[in-house]
């Protein structure tokens, strides 16, 4: 070849130079378990879901929700949001508004009518369904999609069971728990009202049923013997609120004793007032830090002018005043009586001392074991008995809606492996995404947005919704707040921030792949990844 | 009426290198699957080389400001030798190598050629190290100034001579150990009050653009290649590229010491035009100067055996005057 003076070899690419070889440890793409989905009690994918909407897909952001969670709209208003307590933005500024976003998805869903439709064969196989509470709902919702006939029986005249009976209107207007209950009905549940299981083994047999899986939840109220001169001055709180929801006021008078510390309590409390109690006051045996009730509905039922009488119990009655004992702590912050008596006035009490199951329906299955009052499940929620199934609150578990909902997906799951003969194994999870693995300097500065409360003298005297919901630029605003702990959101930064282009980036929701030809293994696509997606691991030999 | 505007949000805005809730014009260049990726991939640097980082960076953005009609001129240093091992090279832009100390004069000349040829659209960069830049060359660059040729000089500051075995240049900050500059005797590693800062020299040439930036900021410096490139005349990037072998740092942090760099006062990010300050980039979260120290081995005797608070709160003092003196305090730029 002619080539220039002193010229011996051909000009190359230093693509020959294959400099992966230097390296002692090797970057790997990893999604890690947000912690919002790991405290999520229905096992809801919020992550994945906020991704969506951060883009303004709010359809598909729901439909991801739906897979967990049948009851967005419902859940976004009277779930607890666990997920919110160990939110990863909580260390930066503030918790991202999860329970506002999936309100404001749920109610997109009911206002453009959004259907789920049912994609599986049908199995030739029908479950029964006892009760249509949250983990009914739920059940009946995700055995449909399995491809199951499903047949709820409820004893009430309507399906919600505690979300209809127990949370009053102020807290879950009815029309919204109505369209989500429709949606789920429009999907083929059968639905049969004012239907009482009374004997399980026969109701089994003679309906035909595969499988069963109860959820009657716990309505029977706990009692305390209070000697009384006027008994019907002593009322039970769920008895309350189920009567309101049928149309019965109850006749509390101006002066209403609430004697109870839980969240039923400052329902019912928060009732009174708005029936016209001046003074609803709630008498509980510890202090508020002690409360099991949860802190913003202390907070909220104060901001109504609900007053408390801490360490206390209610001891008689009598011509219209109450009997007060004084209670102290001992050391293991257990409420011990001091003797000391004192009176409070008031024209009613209402019980709120928690609830039983009613579990006379049972009472012939052979095999079903109970304890301590609630049905014993194992770890797939099968009763002791075959293809008996249970979950909600007449199981061992914390006692609130979103359990509940993730009781009815979880059992429903293995109420499918049980009807196919298999067994149901759940992918393992991923390592958690702890705030340590994230780089938060790439997050914008942004407040979280508040909700809007409607003001308190309008919500004491009416029984309209106390929290308002987001409109289209802020939900948008919130989800965008998201972290999106240890999964990969695009951003670029480990295709940019590698000195050797050893990050190949394949397009939208393809995500990006190493060159390991060429990656040297700094690692500093790890260390400016905001998320935490990306992890070094030794070199393989 | 109409209410306030609703408060554009976008998760992390501008501050990663890509946002895929960005609309496509704002995006950076490097989030482009397109990108010339100017330095390609299989050069000899070492891992974490915060200059190949800043090579490409900076060439990538000046290849789609000048849509890709560009030459650039590269004095000897790391840059230089790590890409352009003979007969290989990573470059895939039009690119020669002289002398260390003549890569201004080299630029100069490919500009009035250009000029001479009519293919003025053809712009031209001229590329070094500290070295290279603050003293070898620093006679070149400062003619290069002074004619206002028409040539973009970028300077890669790792703020010593990294490609032969970490020698001090006057771009070195006090404190630091390099091995002429040892960690021995009263006043270990680098002294304080000598070496110069060139930005502020060539804004005293009265030239139409000189600005800092650093690998710790992908926008700004994107920006700043882009509107250096909207000038004709002699321009100046200074940019700020970690080295993790001369600097005794972890490879993986060559990013977040530039910007604790930043954060800390101790490297403003300003830019000028006809030897006037017309922006700065402010600090976003501040850090103490401590922070940015401590992890590199180049100031650990700063630390051990004993804590040098003196000399800390020495180095602190030049960090809050750089503050005061360029305004660098406050909130989001």
């Amino acid at each position: 070849m002619n080539r220039p003076f002193a010229i011996t070899l051909d000009p190359g690419s230093s693509m020959v130079n294959k400099t992966g070889t230097w390296r002692t440890k090797l970057p790997v793409y990893v999604d890690r378990l947000p912690p919002c989905n790991n405290a999520c009690p229905a096992g809801e994918n919020i992550q994945q879901w906020l991704f969506l909407a951060e883009e303004g897909n709010y359809e598909g952001a729901w439909r991801v929700l739906m897979r967990d969670n049948p009851l967005p709209a419902c859940m976004g208003r009277v779930c607890y949001h666990p997920c919110e307590d160990c939110c990863n933005r909580a260390k930066v500024d503030s918790a991202v508004g999860i329970h506002a976003v999936e309100r404001f998805l749920g109610d997109e869903a009911i206002k453009r009518a959004w259907k789920v439709t049912v994609e599986a064969p049908h199995s030739g196989k029908h479950v029964l369904v006892v009760g249509a509470g949250p983990s009914g709902l739920s059940a009946a919702y995700h055995l449909t999609l399995f491809g199951h006939r499903v047949t709820v029986y409820e004893d009430g005249h309507a399906a919600g069971g505690m979300m209809r009976f127990g949370i009053p209107k102020y807290r879950l207007p009815r029309e919204v728990l109505d369209a989500e209950v429709s949606r789920i009905e429009q999907m083929g549940v059968t639905f049969r009202f004012k239907s009482r299981v009374k004997d399980l083994d026969e109701t089994m047999r003679s309906g035909g049923f595969d499988a069963a899986f109860l959820a009657v939840g716990a309505h029977v109220a706990k009692r305390a013997y209070i000697p009384a001169g006027d008994a019907s001055k002593i009322l039970d709180a769920v008895g309350l609120l189920r009567g309101m929801e049928k149309g019965d006021v109850p006749l509390l008078g101006r002066r209403v004793l609430v004697y109870g510390g839980g969240n039923t309590a400052m329902d019912v409390a928060r009732t009174a007032k708005r029936l016209g109690a001046t003074d609803s006051i709630v008498v509980y045996r510890r202090t508020r830090e002690k409360m099991p009730a949860h802190d913003f509905e202390v907070q909220e039922a104060i901001d109504e002018g609900v007053q408390f009488r801490w360490l206390s119990t209610v001891k008689s009655e009598q011509s219209g005043a109450f009997v007060i004992e004084k209670m102290v702590l001992d050391d293991k912050g257990k409420p011990q009586p001091t003797g000391e008596l004192g009176v409070i006035k008031g024209d009613s009490l209402i019980l709120a001392l928690g609830q039983d199951v009613d579990l006379s329906f049972l009472s012939h299955v052979k095999g079903l074991e109970v304890e301590d009052g609630v049905v014993k499940v194992d770890t797939r929620m099968m009763t002791g008995a075959a293809g008996v199934f249970a979950g909600g609150d007449m199981v061992p578990a914390e006692r609130t809606v979103t359990v509940a909902i993730g009781h009815g997906k979880k059992a429903a799951r293995h109420v499918d492996a049980f009807l196919r003969g298999a067994a149901y194994n759940p992918a393992p999870k991923h390592d958690l995404a702890e705030f340590e693995k994230l780089n938060s300097w790439y997050y914008t500065d942004a407040p979280h947005t508040v909700q809007p409360m409607l003001d308190a003298a309008r919500r004491q005297s009416t029984f309209q919704e106390v929290m308002g919901g987001l409109d289209e630029s802020n939900a948008l605003f919130e989800a965008r707040r998201c972290l999106s702990c240890g999964n990969c959101f695009e951003c670029d930064n480990c295709y940019g921030v590698c000195p050797d282009n050893a990050v190949k980036k394949l397009g939208p929701g393809k995500r990006y792949a190493f060159d390991y030809d060429y990656c040297k293994g700094c690692g500093m696509c790890v260390e400016e990844c905001p998320c935490g997606a990306i992890k070094m691991e030794p070199e393989k030999t | 009426m109409t209410g306030p505007a609703p408060i554009k949000f976008y998760q992390t805005g501008t501050l990663t290198v890509g946002n895929r809730l960005l609309p496509v014009l704002n995006q950076s260049v490097q989030s482009d699957p397109g990108r010339s990726n100017a330095l390609n991939c299989g050069h000899r640097a070492c891992q974490g080389c915060g200059e190949a980082l800043g090579a490409r960076y900076a060439l990538d953005a000046a290849m789609r400001a000048t849509n890709r009609k560009l030459i650039v001129a590269n004095a000897t240093g790391c840059l230089e030798v790590f890409s352009t091992p003979y007969p290989e090279s990573s470059w895939q832009v039009a690119w020669l190598h002289s002398l260390f100390g003549n890569a201004p004069a080299v630029a100069t000349g490919i500009a009035a050629a250009l000029k001479v040829k009519g293919k003025a659209d053809t712009r031209v960069i001229a590329q070094g190290g500290d070295g290279g830049t603050v003293d070898i060359g620093f006679g070149c660059l400062s003619g290069m100034f002074e004619r206002n040729d028409d040539v973009l000089y970028i300077c890669y500051d790792n703020e010593a001579y990294m490609n032969t075995g970490i020698q001090r240049s006057s771009a070195t900050p006090p404190t630091a150990r390099t091995m002429t500059t040892p960690a021995i005797g009263e006043e270990p590693g680098n002294v304080f009050g000598q070496g110069k800062s060139v930005p502020l020299i060539a804004m005293a040439h009265g030239i139409p653009y000189v600005a800092t930036a650093s690998v710790a900021d992908l926008r700004d410096l994107e920006h700043k290649v882009e509107k250096a490139m909207t000038f004709h005349g002699a321009r100046y990037l200074h940019l700020h590229v970690p080295c993790p072998l001369g600097w005794g740092a972890d490879t993986a942090h060559t990013i977040k010491l530039a910007r604790l760099a930043i954060e800390s006062g101790l490297y403003p990010i300003i830019e000028a035009e006809q030897g006037e300050v017309v922006g700065r980039r402010t600090i976003r979260k501040r850090v103490p100067v401590e922070d940015y120290l401590r992890p590199q081995n180049r100031f650990a005797h700063l630390f051990r055996p004993t804590l040098d608070t003196r000399r800390i709160a020495e180095v602190q003092a030049i960090a809050d005057r750089n503050i005061r003196r360029f305004g660098l305090e406050g909130g989001v730029q």
